[in-house]
């Protein structure tokens, strides 16, 4: 199963569930809060039009992944999770070792599904632990604890055989023995996948008034910098190093649905603004979705799908894509690819520059890619090698 | 392309230069015979800006019947909108008004707007020559300003008779016997009969024609001599091509005259003739002492010097008028498109605008930093500033302008000298044996609580006092201040420091020897030639400093780290670093939505496109605007 290596992108198909129980101050993806239940069959129904209208725009296609995200896709019943993965077998082939991914909150309400998810056909699960300390936990909205985050994370270990957590690093008051602490504790106990994310002030959420106010003190990028390289000592020490910026595995363990994104395969989205890019005779295709989840239910009723957007690329916006995702990843991109999507090839004076600067190199067999030093401040990176 | 607002495309064949022109009459000519001399008073305004000259204008132009009040338009005679927007006049104009006044008879007035600020010195003299006397218009609560007197003196100068005007004189805070006798004792001049009006409501305009027709002069002049006459100001119109203001001195013209033009010597015939009424209005002749314009199948506005003489190609006058003088241009900047795609656009903007504006010079530069742009020529900061306006506003390109320099001449060791219009083009130090400067004659009029701080400006900037005195409660200080200290924002820290009470007045005396040195600006140790200037060795490190420290915070933060130095020779004056960028990446890119991380890469590109790559770095063009803006 090495995910790696593999020269064709694959295609993906993600799921998104916008509900949460509350919104975290820091998030600014589209998740909303309810006082009154979901109506969870009309949403499965509304779900099955998408991924109906979807399959009609990616004839034979092979799923490699299917990605339930959100939100909080674990408030969902196993049952809809189901009755979900179930259309997309009869609208796809689907691989034999298809990767089948679900996000869970870490709390031990959302643990006793871990097995009828199983049953579902779920194969692995992302935790969104997010912090091993409870004032940390507290500071960033999230509604478990230490012990109970890690409770979960023992159950999901025994009922799937692959499961990864997310910790926000760059906290407010963070310093580097204290991360250093805590990434020891999580590599103790995550099998072979972490996501570790920089804590960035969103626009639009909690963290960026407090912040703007002045009430909400992170770390400055020299500081940033400084916890940035204790992540990348310690996980690779610890053999998960970074295969992409903010995500560690053990060599073979990537998450093969993200790595469609930064491979720039394709994938379809369905549910409340979820994002697309299809390969159709006409060329490469962004979708996105009506992002109000009660406006995309009445959006996909009337009208068969949810789709708000759905526009042609042009090479150079395929070039800038295609730059901005691959070069996330340590493998890096094919100059080749680049030139066939773009319709030009990179520029050799940039790139150059960047070699001389130590920010990027090219492998043995041509990729190129950012290095060490490069990643930190890949974004300028990019828009250098896009420019 | 927009040309809006310049003066030449207002005009169409019958219409005029005002922008009543949208409506042309028909063409028509009456039968107007040369004037009688003693029937004719040519007179100028003198003013302060905001001192109500161009209001006043409108009001003679009202109360004779010139134009019917309901094709009036404020400001008739400043038909550009930079000239009704910052209340100056660029461009002479005319107006001839027929005036039956007490004693019965009709007067021809013609009144010759004339460019009211010192970068225009020139044509402004060329204009009160063309003129017996000069209407001194005062603010009687403000009271007399430092340009105010620089043209006053002038209008003396050229031997005008001078009728005081106390304008606004039903405001409040008008003091009319203080100023009076302001008037009297800061200019000479006897105020006791000055006219007071108020332009504004109309009061009194009655007593200022009355005051024109007793008190000017009516012009001299020989019908018999040959044609004489003094060219006042040109300028380009798309149908009729080139337009010229002529006074006649001597002689006659009509339609169908073969003329010539004494300094530069060509040859044209006259194919109309007329007057501004202010709409042009065709005439059979135009007589001494008379004002008006002809057309003469005339293609470039080079070709029409101000101050040159017309006369007769076959009886041509014994003697020229003296004073003629060629525009030479006292600053220098560069001008360079933002975006270098531009760059025929701004070429075709320039021919386009030098059709009007034979003061105003270009020809190609290339600046390793900005790329293809112009070495421009101008008479001053505000006719820089007037052209760049116009560039911007006119020809919709956005520009960056380089410092002002002055022209420097440059004594060589081999005995030979230069004018270096440009410090990049400065030679190597070895060769030179001195440079000169430009020095002027400032005169500045200040409520005395500024004068403290004005005196530091002035000496900060290697003045020299030659003068101080007091009107009423308000200094007049006279200064002696090399021109590149003044081209250099000193404008802007007047206002400041005087918070807009001081005015200010200059003119170029001569050219001094000083040590001035080159000093450049070195972005990651490679000079950025747009940046380099000549400065007085005293003045180098502040400036240096003051300028790395304003780069420091206008160029991002790079991958690397950035010394940011001012030099003289090898010798480095000031130093800042800008930092290596640390931290910059998404930390999530996730859930497929790539499309907004494309938009901002897409901005990301758009900007870098405005950046001008100098080694490794990318410098911003803001930055060098902002930079080249900087205020000491």
């Amino acid at each position: 199963m090495t995910a790696l290596g593999s020269p064709d992108p694959g295609f993906g198909i993600y799921v998104h569930w916008p509900f949460c129980l509350s919104k975290c101050p820091y998030c600014d993806f589209n998740s909303h809060v309810r006082q009154a239940p979901v109506d969870e069959a009309r949403f499965l129904s509304a779900f099955r039009q998408e991924l109906a209208h979807r399959a009609a725009l990616t004839p034979g296609r092979r799923v490699r992944s299917v990605f339930f995200g959100g939100g909080t896709p674990s408030l969902m019943r196993p049952a809809t999770v189901g009755s979900i993965l179930d259309a997309i077998g009869g609208h796809w082939e689907v691989e034999a070792d298809a990767e089948v991914t679900l996000e869970a909150n870490p709390t031990s309400v959302e643990a006793t599904r871990f097995q009828g998810y199983r049953a579902a056909g779920i194969n692995r699960v992302s935790l969104g632990v997010q912090a091993l300390n409870d004032p940390d936990l507290k500071a960033l909205g999230r509604l478990h604890s230490a012990d109970e985050a890690l409770a979960a994370v023992a159950i999901a270990a025994r009922h799937f055989e692959r499961f990864s957590f997310d910790l926000m690093y760059a906290r407010p008051g963070q310093t580097a023995n204290a991360w250093k602490a805590e990434l020891h504790g999580a590599i103790d106990r995550a099998a072979e996948h972490l996501s570790l994310y920089q804590l960035t002030i969103e626009p639009d959420t909690m963290f960026e008034r407090l912040y703007k106010a002045g009430k909400l003190a992170v770390p400055d990028p020299e500081q940033a910098r400084v916890l940035w390289e204790v992540t990348q000592e310690l996980t690779a020490a610890r053999g998960l190093p970074a295969y992409e910026v903010s995500n560690h595995a053990r060599p073979g363990a990537e998450s093969r649905h993200n790595l469609v994104y930064w491979r720039y395969g394709e994938y379809a989205g369905v549910g409340p603004g979820a994002h697309g890019r299809i390969l159709t005779p006409d060329g490469r295709r962004a979708h996105s979705t009506e992002r109000h989840p009660e406006m995309w239910l009445t959006v996909v009723e009337g009208e068969g799908h949810g789709l708000v957007a759905d526009e042609g690329l042009s090479s150079e916006e395929q070039g800038d894509e295609f730059l901005l995702m691959g070069l996330r990843l340590a493998e890096g991109i094919d100059p080749a690819r680049f030139a066939a999507l773009a319709g030009r090839t990179i520029d050799g004076t940039r790139v150059a520059s960047l070699i001389g600067d130590g920010l990027v190199e090219r492998s043995s067999t041509g990729r190129l890619r950012v290095t060490r030093e490069g990643f930190p401040v890949l974004d300028m990176v990019v828009a250098d090698l896009a420019a | 392309m927009s040309m809006d607002g310049c003066p030449g495309d207002a005009i169409e064949a019958g219409g005029t230069r005002a922008p009543l022109g949208k409506t042309p009459l028909p063409c028509y000519a009456p039968r107007m015979t040369a004037q009688k001399l003693d029937n004719i008073r040519n007179f100028s305004i003198v003013a302060h800006i905001d001192h109500g000259k161009s209001t006043l204008a409108d009001r003679l132009i009202q109360h004779t019947g010139t134009v019917a009040l309901r094709d009036m338009s404020e400001q008739m005679l400043d038909s550009m909108d930079i000239e009704r927007e910052r209340g100056i006049t660029i461009k002479a104009q005319t107006v001839r008004l027929d005036y039956v006044a007490a004693d019965g008879k009709s007067y021809v007035l013609n009144l010759m707007d004339t460019p009211g600020h010192v970068d225009f010195a020139y044509e402004v003299s060329r204009s009160l020559a063309a003129c017996e006397g000069s209407l001194l218009v005062v603010d009687a609560s403000q009271g007399v300003e430092a340009q105010t007197l620089a043209n006053v003196y002038q209008a003396l100068d050229a031997g005008h008779e001078i009728v005081p005007v106390l304008n606004k004189i039903d405001l409040p805070a008008a003091e009319p016997e203080r100023i009076r006798q302001q008037i009297e004792d800061v200019i000479g001049l006897d105020a006791s009969e000055a006219v007071e009006i108020s332009a504004k409501t109309g009061l009194n305009i009655e007593g200022v024609l009355e005051a024109i027709v007793a008190k000017l002069p009516p012009p001299k002049g020989d019908a018999e001599a040959p044609l004489k006459a003094l060219l006042v100001d040109s300028w380009y119109d798309a149908y009729l091509g080139v337009v010229v203001l002529v006074r006649i001195i001597d002689g006659s013209m009509k339609k169908g005259s073969r003329i010539q033009t004494m300094a530069t010597g060509a040859h044209y015939e006259v194919d109309r003739i007329g007057v501004f009424k202010p709409k042009m209005t065709n005439v059979a002749s135009l007589g001494p002492g008379e004002v008006g314009f002809i057309t003469a199948q005339i293609k470039d506005v080079a070709d029409t010097r101000v101050g040159d003489t017309i006369t007769d190609e076959r009886k041509p006058t014994a003697q020229a008028l003296p004073g003629f003088k060629p525009a030479q241009p006292v600053v220098f900047c560069g001008l360079f498109p933002v975006d270098a795609a531009d760059f025929d656009d701004l070429r075709a903007a320039m021919g386009r605008l030098r059709l009007n504006d034979a003061s105003f010079s270009f020809e190609m530069e290339s600046s390793a930093a900005l790329g293809f742009g112009f070495r421009c020529g101008f008479l001053g900061l505000l006719h820089l500033e007037i052209v760049q306006e116009r560039l911007e506003r006119e020809f919709n390109l956005d520009l960056i302008a380089t410092a002002p320099s002055v022209v420097y001449e440059i004594a060589l060791r081999d005995g030979t000298a230069i004018d270096l219009h440009n410090p990049a083009d400065m030679p190597d130090v070895m060769k030179i044996e001195e440079i000169r400067e430009p020095w002027i004659q400032a005169k500045i009029l200040t409520p005395d609580e500024y004068l403290g701080g004005i005196l530091k400006l002035c000496q900060d900037r290697r003045g020299v006092q030659t003068d101080l005195s007091y009107v009423g409660s308000r200094a007049m200080l006279t200064y002696e201040l090399p021109l590149n200290e003044v081209v250099f924002d000193f404008y802007d820290r007047l206002k400041s420091i005087s918070k807009g009470y001081a005015s200010f007045d200059y003119h170029i005396t001569d050219y001094k020897a000083g040590d001035l040195v080159k000093m450049q600006v070195l972005v990651n140790a490679e000079p950025v030639d747009a940046l380099s200037m000549l400065v007085h060795r005293d003045r180098a490190e502040m400036r240096g400093r003051a300028m790395v420290d304003k780069l420091k915070d206008l160029i991002p933060q790079h991958m690397f780290q950035i010394p940011i130095q001012a030099a003289i020779g090898g010798k480095i004056i000031a130093r800042e670093t800008i930092r290596a960028l640390r931290k910059d990446v998404t930390a999530k890119c996730y859930g497929g939505d790539v499309s907004r991380k494309r938009k901002l890469l897409e901005k990301q590109k758009a900007g870098k496109k405005k950046m001008r790559q100098f080694g490794k770095v990318e410098i911003p063009q803001a930055a060098f605007i902002a930079a080249l803006k900087m205020d000491a």
